[in-house]
């Protein structure tokens, strides 16, 4: 649209407080635990305390007789229209999926699988009769860790055979990416440097803010169900491919969500325990978990063992890179589950021109919560292991790991690049980043300080950890997805309706529940369309008001739903500039469109967008070639994914006596493009950090060895809080990489600080500690494991281990504690 | 979550709220700040028929001056405990330590007797309370009794106040003029302790007091610790010398914050690092 391009853009880069804050921050909104329907029935679960079992028998008769309880139910209650919850990616031809029950009525594969449900007239009441259904069992073993699992002694579904679910493999040399991996390696064990690490992806609870909550509505035609999903479309498809009920029976709404990050990007046994009970009820019902449910059933994240070999030439040029992961998919393969350490496969090699590259990926089945995305998904366990082997690499050649990257980066005159793995990264400037970031840091100073506490032989060491990370995100191309056999496409869809007195709706396939959507894409309404901030409401989560859309994850929001958004807008432009020449008795050539105005060139005749918006309202007068309204839709399907970066820079300092870690500075220096809001940017970034910190240093997901979640509260599972976090130094290049591949220029951001931040910080307590002779402490980096391995390590000089010699699954290796990977 | 329901129950007087819980026995439980009640309600650990709220009673509320000692009446806010300036001038590892429980909003409705009636051996006011050879008052059906700080913790969530009894205040030993430290080790900051040490020393050093948080079923003295600091000197070298002997004795729990071993290690460490800060080293 060369008509706007002349605006000078008021509202895109300004700092506008989010408009939907004050409803979010004071609770005065619909979230889906307040809406309370006339004769609404109130539902609780019972769980299985068994990790592996057959039921034997379930006993309803006290809980039926307990008071205002309607009904109690179980798996054998229900047949097919229970439907099942949908892995919607296998991600090879002969993946072995169980089935997954929403409540199954004969074996339950985890602790906190749903085996009955009560409904009565209150929740308390549903609650109190809970406990008094009593179900027997028949505990079978169960497996627990990956390592166990892969071993296929005890198995999680012994119908399956096999606990191995997929080998998912590619390969540079196969697929003509690159050169051979092997050969690589084989040619630095003679000539080079070889480094083989296992680390580990400790498994991880999503956390988010509000506990998850469903109402089911089956009365009048429509059955409507509210959630607090990321993802209302999405659960739409699959409650109707899975239910038999058509989807145009079926309104899913997502009222406001308070936090997801991943995990609420499911189509959860609670959902359909729902739906299926108020089908069966005929009655409105509602299922709020508890916390404790929460961290127990919700789907947790991460958990994989990386076995990794890197090749290099003596002066750190890599020259190959092999990863093969194991990743514990837990009891099922949920909806994306399997696929997302596959999204992690083609960002081993980041920001790096690696020659050559292997991956492999072998997910397993456990008794165990099952796991699926977690904020980043896949893309912050490549980062995490590449970043790593970075700083080990820099080590070994005994050079700054900043050096070491620059030897091996993408330099910015080589966009477009096409990588290892076979993607193209269009823009992007890792040297420019490096440096700004280094300045803001004051990496120099900090080098220093940290050699004179070393020769001083201080009780606190100083680490710094670099990770220069790059991700792809703004999933996705369609057909990309397709040839990966993702069970649905990356488009997003808009609609941007002018009402009759002026203002704009934004309809948006996209499904916020955090970000701040409504006020970033009112901003690109706001300045594209020439009309005021205040005048563009934007409307989302609901099916029925949004139909098309494939909802929010992934970073993909603005990335692709604002490039919907921009496609709709212009349309609009080009249907008013239609009416508006017709109304200005003028040629459509003639005219000028600013600040919401149509002009006749030359002349000061002009109407505004408002006007034209009645104009088509009222209808009276307007062209005989084109209907009287301004609404427009669009559909978008990104040709590209968007790669943003940014270089990541963690002081930490270590008491060597009591092994307890804190963090001293942190810059971060991002470039992701275009900004729309600097302060949406500000808040998704540190948000984004705290969780990438958060993995590093405190929060692990265990189960005991029967299968029972032992960090099952936040007593155990330990969430940081404002107080354990400093003030970030966040910074942007001065010169942004506009994304090519998209309108606005912008790249994501939702995910950039969590996939960056970990190896930064381990990086750093690993660094603050190197010259004890460490090269690993294992996440989370708890006090005790930075004091177990300082113990452990013996005094004085680097590393004396050859690292070509250092085997994988060394028996009691350094950090490798006895739970590790099991 | 929800818990079971229980009938609620709020005397204005400590003899009404015995007579209640005469009536109720093992029915009933004890509400002061409900910090660590009411999780326990909503968990459904426990399911009490009758809450009896001490919050009504004005009398378990406030501290006072009682010659050589200072009385914390048990419903006073860890808040108003820490900000006292009678537990500043002569209690002050009280005050340090009411400081460090959990965060703001937990300080404004926890309850210093419900803290220690609680008797987690995690909970940050029993080493204190040990270390400065705190009396407990204890009202029951037969009247008034007090019993003294070693006797007072029992075990694990165990004390001496008997199923018919209330706690009714503390007396806490004037330790005017006293340096004192609270050293907590947590890995976030709303944590319990993973250990914790309670450090006293009057001058430097004639007199020390040493408590330890989480290294037993029970807050534990340091002895052997005590002993070796009175008449040394308040030296980086002798302190921690001392401190090396803070962990005899001791037998604490290992759980995914930390082994045994580890926390005996953070005990000595920690120790050291308490004394020294509390006697202005
Ligand atoms: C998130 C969180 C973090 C916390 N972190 C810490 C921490 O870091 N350090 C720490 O020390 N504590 C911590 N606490 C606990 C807090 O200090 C509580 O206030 C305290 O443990 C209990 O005090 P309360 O007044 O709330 O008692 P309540 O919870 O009301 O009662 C506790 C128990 O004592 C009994 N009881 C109470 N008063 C009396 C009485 N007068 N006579 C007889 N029995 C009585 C009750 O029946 C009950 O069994 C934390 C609590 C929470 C919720």
């Amino acid at each position: 649209m060369t008509a706007t391009q002349d605006r000078p853009a008021a509202e895109i880069g300004k700092d506008r407080r989010r408009k939907e804050d004050q409803r979010l921050i004071t609770g005065r909104t619909r979230w889906t635990d307040n809406i309370t329907l006339p004769g609404m029935l109130h539902l609780a679960m019972v769980r299985s305390p068994f990790a592996h079992a057959n039921i034997t028998s379930v006993d309803t008769e006290a809980a039926k007789a307990s008071p205002n309880v309607v009904a109690v139910l179980s798996g054998k209650d229900f047949g097919e229209e229970l439907g099942a919850c949908i892995n919607a990616w296998p991600i090879t031809p002969d993946q072995k999926t169980p089935v997954h029950s929403p409540m199954p009525a004969g074996r339950v594969a985890f602790a906190g699988e749903i085996v009955a449900v009560v409904v009565a007239r209150s929740a308390a009441e549903a609650r109190d009769a809970a406990e008094l259904v009593d179900v027997e069992y028949d505990e079978l073993p169960a497996v627990i860790g990956i390592k166990k699992a892969l071993e296929d002694q005890v198995l999680a579904h012994p119908d399956l055979g096999t606990n191995k679910s997929a080998l998912w493999v590619f390969d540079s040399g196969e697929a003509g990416t690159g050169t051979d991996a092997e050969a690589a390696i084989t040619e630095a064990r003679a000539n080079g440097i070889v480094i083989e690490r296992e680390y580990r992806q400790q498994r991880l609870i999503p956390a988010f803010m509000e506990p998850r909550s469903v109402v089911v509505d089956p009365t009048g035609e429509q059955i409507t169900m509210w959630s607090a999903t990321q993802i209302p479309h999405i659960l739409r498809f699959a409650l109707a491919a899975t239910t038999g009920v058509p989807e145009s029976k079926i309104r899913v709404i997502a009222p406001d969500v308070g936090g997801g990050f991943g995990g609420k990007l499911q189509v959860t046994p609670e959902e359909w325990v729902a739906w299926a009970v108020a089908r069966r009820l005929a009655k409105p019902v509602k299922y709020t978990e508890t916390r404790s449910e929460s961290l127990m059933a919700a789907h947790h994240g991460r958990d994989q063992v990386q076995t990794l070999t890197l090749a290099a030439d003596k002066d750190g040029k890599v020259t190959g890179l092999k990863v093969h992961l194991d990743a514990d998919l837990g009891s099922y393969v949920a909806i994306v589950g399997g696929g997302v350490p596959v999204l992690g496969a083609f960002m081993f090699n980041a920001i790096y021109k690696f020659p050559a590259y292997r991956f492999e990926c072998q997910t397993v089945l456990t008794n165990t919560t099952f796991t699926d995305a977690y904020r980043g998904a896949g893309r912050p366990e490549a980062t995490y292991a590449i970043e790593r082997l970075m700083d080990e690499l820099a080590a070994e050649v005994g050079v700054d790991p900043l050096e070491i990257r620059e030897r091996n980066w993408i330099t910015h005159e080589e966009f477009p690049f096409t990588t290892v793995a076979g993607l193209e990264y269009d823009t992007g400037n890792y040297e420019a980043a490096t440096a700004k970031a280094k300045e803001s840091f004051g990496y120099d100073a900090l080098r220093a300080e940290q050699k004179e506490r070393r020769e001083r032989g201080d009780r606190v060491q100083l680490g710094i950890g670099v990770s220069t990370f790059t991700e792809m995100c703004g999933l996705a191309p369609s057909r990309v997805l397709g040839s990966l056999d993702y069970g649905a496409g990356g488009w997003e869809h808009a609609s941007v309706r002018m009402t009759p007195l002026g203002k704009v709706e934004v309809v948006t396939g996209a499904s916020a529940h955090g970000q701040g959507h409504e006020t970033a894409f009112s901003q690109i309404v706001a300045d594209r369309l020439g009309v005021p901030f205040e005048d563009v409401e934007v409307l989302h989560g609901d099916t029925q008001v949004a139909p098309r859309g494939l909802d929010t994850y992934g970073s993909r929001s603005l990335v692709v739903g604002g490039e919907a958004l921009v496609k709709a807008v212009d349309k609009v432009i080009d249907k008013a500039k239609h009416l508006a020449a017709h109304l200005l008795e003028a040629s459509e050539d003639d005219l000028e469109y600013k600040g919401g105005r149509f002009t006749v060139a030359g002349t000061d005749q002009g109407v505004a967008i408002q006007e034209l918006a009645t104009a088509a309202f009222a209808a009276h007068n307007y062209p005989e070639d084109m209907e009287p309204s301004l609404d427009a839709d669009a559909t978008y399907d990104p040709v590209n994914f968007n790669y943003p970066h940014g270089t990541h820079l963690c002081a930490m300092e270590v008491d060597t006596e009591t092994g307890a870690v804190k963090m001293r500075k942190y810059t971060c220096c991002d470039d992701i493009g275009t900004i729309i809001n600097p302060l949406i940017v500000a808040g998704q970034v540190h948000g984004g950090l705290v969780q990438g910190i958060a993995q590093a240093l405190w929060e692990e997901a265990v189960h005991d060895e029967a299968g029972t979640l032992v960090s099952g509260s936040f007593v155990d599972y330990l969430l940081p809080t404002a107080a354990d976090t400093i003030s970030f130094d966040v910074v942007h290049t001065d010169d942004p990489s506009i994304c090519t591949t998209n309108t606005l220029g912008t790249k994501g951001v939702g995910e950039a600080g969590t996939i960056a931040s970990t190896p930064a910080v381990v990086n750093a307590v690993v660094d603050a500690v190197r010259h004890l002779g460490i090269n690993d402490i294992q996440m989370p980096c708890t006090p005790e494991r930075v004091w177990r391995a300082i113990q452990g390590s013996r005094a004085g000089g680097a590393t004396d281990t050859p690292p070509d010699a250092m085997p994988h699954f060394q028996e009691g290796a350094l950090n490798q504690d006895e739970g590790a990977g099991q | 979550m929800i818990p079971v329901k229980f009938d609620y129950l709020a005397p204005t007087s400590v003899e009404e709220a015995l007579s209640a819980l005469g009536e109720h026995g093992d029915d009933a439980k004890i509400l002061a700040g409900g910090q660590s009640l009411l999780p326990v309600l909503r968990m459904r650990l426990n399911a009490p028929e009758v809450v009896i709220d001490l919050g009504g009673i004005a009398s378990l509320r406030g501290i006072r001056d009682d010659g050589d000692a200072i009385v914390i009446g048990a419903m006073t806010t860890h808040h108003d405990v820490r900000d006292h300036a009678l537990v500043k001038e002569h209690a002050l590892l009280i005050s340090k330590a009411a400081a460090e429980v959990a965060d703001s909003q937990i300080r404004h409705r926890g309850t210093f007797g419900g803290a220690l009636a609680h008797a987690d051996p995690a909970g940050d006011l029993g080493a204190p309370a040990l270390a400065l050879g705190a009396q407990f008052v204890i009202a029951g059906p037969g009247g008034t009794r007090t019993v003294e700080a070693s006797d007072f913790f029992v075990d694990l969530f165990e004390t001496a106040i008997g199923e018919d009894e209330i706690l009714t205040e503390v007396r806490v030993p004037k330790h005017t003029g006293w340096g004192a430290h609270y050293e907590k080790f947590v890995r976030v900051a709303h944590q319990w302790p993973i250990v914790a040490v309670a450090a006293t020393v009057k001058g430097s050093i004639d007199e020390a007091r040493v408590g330890l948080t989480n290294m037993g079923s029970t807050p534990l003295r340091a002895t052997a610790t005590e002993q070796a600091l009175a008449g040394a000197s308040a030296t980086e070298d002798g302190v921690r010398a001392a401190a090396e002997l803070a962990a005899e004795g001791t037998n604490p729990p290992s759980d995914l914050n930390g082994a045994a071993d580890y926390r005996q290690h953070l005990a000595r460490v920690l120790t050291g690092r308490a004394v020294l800060k509390a006697a202005g080293a």
